[in-house]
């Protein structure tokens, strides 16, 4: 029987990869046409940013995900993670000649080169972004990974809320340390970050003709990110990682080495935080440490409760959603205008207390968010269709008691 | 020595008074951990919402109505939050209960912002509260002397209820063991609001003493204390008051002598380097009980 039910699962499987593969190519093609020949109008240009941030925010959502959905360590130092990586970034990709004028106050800082302006001169301004930008967006999630590791040491051995609050407030030391005169030369105290290699810079040139990347680039990476993220998940390390989720004792008692595989989950998490964080600093085109206090780790973690704790495919639909809804949607609630009636209570804010309303009711009544625990795919789909198809032709048959 | 107290006499008064206002606060989260054994993350902004009731109740109210008014409106919107957001959850996972109260809190500073438009909100003088006074030749406001005071009483007051009465009793047998005190008779819903009631009713109070230092509220102004409060809990030892007192103390002088030291930027993240110490050194806190875990 499980053999016969394997031999049908299979061309499913593979028709599902070839359609997940057909319609990411399908995406890609269109958000170049959107990045290089689509019209600038009202639309495309609320589109493109809710683009490039929600691919960044399904990317740090996942990163949540892997540690809270599917390690059930209950971390809440997102924020902190991306602001290191922010900063690694963009540290090392300000222009030689800018840091003058970026570090007024500190002398020019104490690095004096720039990653992308280096590969310029090597590969040409244009394929030195693109590679320099990659690098520096490695760099940023290293740095997140190393500071994890050392996090993770003192703080992996608590337990749920304490865990939670312990990561919280390592994520506002961090905030300090960042904003701090004392550092000055390298992270600019409380002042901007600015002038580093954003997403308008991403351009290649092909053929005589230059094209922009600016929601191919961001999208490229999350997609990359977020493969590795599903392969880590589906392998023997991810098992390891369900196992403590579900009952730590029982997964000790099996041989798992708790805290060798929360520490790897722990630093992966954190390294695609730091990741999700060069790419908004990217976004941003300027990097501040005050706005990533624990309300953006909040934001993403209601981002992952909406998607379903443990499901990937949720996480990256209710980023989007999340994003979409609070950027564009539901703009018109705060504009005082409703089909051109003019509403009393509709004004500034009002988006955002509707947003939250919204929250808790998923957060009450629907707890396990749009996916739960299960995940979207094309295979999937198939099999519903074919079950749905069979069960018809079954009625029509004969008249079935369901 | 003296020295060293004389010239730091301005930031040891403030850390007093500050220390004060976090106990209020944090007695309002080591109550409800006890008994729910939840980190109530809208604590705080129950606290950033007394504040701007004080400012839009103080506009047109006489004051001692107003201060009424603030207290009846928090202890209010505590026991409707643990009953709409909190009692749904509470066979759910703890992470579940935890997500809501983060969803509480967002709810709150979101409605706070609408409300406000987002514009800082000028806090209400308080006669008597505000009047300056002076203590070895440090001038100060009224308040940084009331608060340690009031904040002794009310917390003696506590200690009384809790020891003597039997909603105390009630509640001691619920923090020990939830199931079992349901068993024996007790209405847990019972006990569970009168530990919203007077964690609310403190926080209304430690807001008024709180934001008489501060030009004005805006609506993240909660956030900060509340978690610098729940450190406070955690140092202490979640659940016991008298723990929860003294950490807020504790944090609230060193936290302004770190400012006093010039180092303003750190005075935030020395709190939770406490915390992480003390998670690591001794995770009960100072006065915890000893848990052990079940397998």
């Amino acid at each position: 029987m499980g053999k016969k039910l394997k031999t049908k699962a299979a061309p499913e499987q593979r028709a599902g990869t070839i359609l997940a593969a057909a319609a990411l190519a399908v995406l890609y093609v269109f958000l170049f046409l959107l990045d290089n020949a689509l019209p600038t109008n009202s639309f495309t240009v609320m589109l493109i940013p809710v683009l490039q941030k929600g691919a960044i925010f399904a990317l740090v959502c996942v990163s949540m995900n892997l540690l809270n959905g599917f390690t059930g360590l209950f971390s809440l130092g997102q924020a902190g993670f991306m602001l290191i990586g922010a900063y690694s970034y963009a540290i090392f990709s300000i222009p030689a000649e800018q840091h003058n004028a970026v570090y007024q106050y500190f002398e020019g800082g104490i690095i004096k080169f720039s990653i992308p302006q280096i590969l310029g001169n090597a590969l040409g301004v244009n394929l030195g972004n693109i590679v320099g930008a990659i690098i520096c967006i490695i760099i940023g999630g290293i740095v997140a990974g190393i500071f994890a590791a050392l996090i993770g040491i003192p703080v992996l051995r608590l337990k749920s809320d304490y865990l939670a609050i312990a990561t919280l407030g390592f994520a506002e030391i961090l905030r300090a340390f960042f904003q701090w005169d004392g550092l000055g030369k390298l992270t600019n105290g409380s002042n901007l970050l600015r002038k580093y290699t954003n997403f308008h810079d991403i351009k290649i040139q092909l053929g005589g003709f230059i094209y922009q990347l600016d929601t191919v680039f961001p999208f490229l990476i999350a997609t990359i990110s977020i493969g590795i993220i599903v392969l880590l998940v589906n392998s023997s390390y991810g098992r390891a990682f369900k196992s403590i989720r579900d009952d730590e004792i029982a997964a000790e008692a099996m041989g798992i080495n708790l805290f060798k595989h929360k520490m790897m989950s722990f630093v992966i998490s954190s390294f695609f935080a730091g990741v999700g964080g060069a790419l908004l600093a990217m976004f941003q085109t300027t990097v501040q440490a005050a706005p990533f206090r624990t309300s953006m780790t909040y934001e993403i973690l209601l981002m992952v409760v909406i998607g379903g704790i443990g499901s990937i495919t949720g996480s990256v639909i209710a980023a989007f959603l999340y994003i979409a809804s609070s950027e564009w949607w539901l703009r018109f609630l705060d504009s005082g205008q409703f089909m051109d009636m003019s509403v009393p209570f509709f004004r500034d804010g009002f988006r955002k207390v509707v947003f939250s309303v919204i929250i808790m009711v998923i957060v009450l009544f629907f707890s396990r968010g749009i996916m739960g625990d299960k995940e979207l795919s094309f295979a999937g789909m198939i099999r519903k269709f074919k079950n749905k198809k069979a069960k018809k032709a079954e009625a029509g048959k004969e008249v079935d008691p369901e | 020595m003296s020295e060293f107290i004389s010239a730091n006499l301005p930031y040891l008064l403030a850390g007093i008074s500050v220390g004060g206002q976090y106990a209020l606060i944090a007695i309002g989260y080591t109550m409800v951990y006890g008994i729910l054994r939840l980190i109530n993350f809208a604590h705080g902004d129950v606290f950033m919402v007394a504040g701007l009731v004080m400012v839009t109740a103080a506009a047109s109210l006489p004051i001692g109505v107003a201060i009424v008014l603030v207290i009846v409106a928090t202890i209010i919107l505590g026991v409707v939050i643990e009953r709409v957001a909190y009692k749904p959850l509470r066979s759910a996972p703890r992470m579940s209960v935890m997500i809501s109260a983060i969803g509480v809190s967002y709810l709150l500073q979101n409605c706070a912002l609408y409300f406000t438009g987002g514009l800082p909100q000028i806090y209400p003088t308080i006669p008597f509260l505000s009047n300056s006074v002076t203590i070895g030749g440090a001038t100060t406001k009224m308040v940084t002397v009331v608060t340690p005071i009031l904040t002794l009483i009310l917390i003696f007051a506590l200690v009384t209820l809790i020891q003597k009465t039997k909603i105390g009793m009630a509640m001691r047998a619920v923090s020990k063991d939830f199931e079992t005190s349901e068993l024996m008779g007790i209405k847990i819903n019972k006990v569970i609001s009168m530990t919203f009631v007077i964690g609310c009713f403190l926080a209304a109070v430690g807001s008024m003493l709180y934001f008489t230092n501060y030009p004005s509220v805006i609506p993240t102004s909660g956030a900060m204390p509340g978690l610098k409060a729940f450190v406070a809990a955690v140092f202490g030892g979640i659940g016991s008051v008298p723990g929860a007192v003294i950490g807020a103390f504790i944090i609230g002088i060193c936290e302004n002598i770190i400012k006093g030291l010039g180092l303003t930027v750190f005075s935030d993240a020395f709190t939770f380097v406490l915390l992480i110490v003390i998670l690591l050194v001794k995770p009960t806190g100072i006065f915890g009980e000893k848990a052990t875990d079940k397998v």
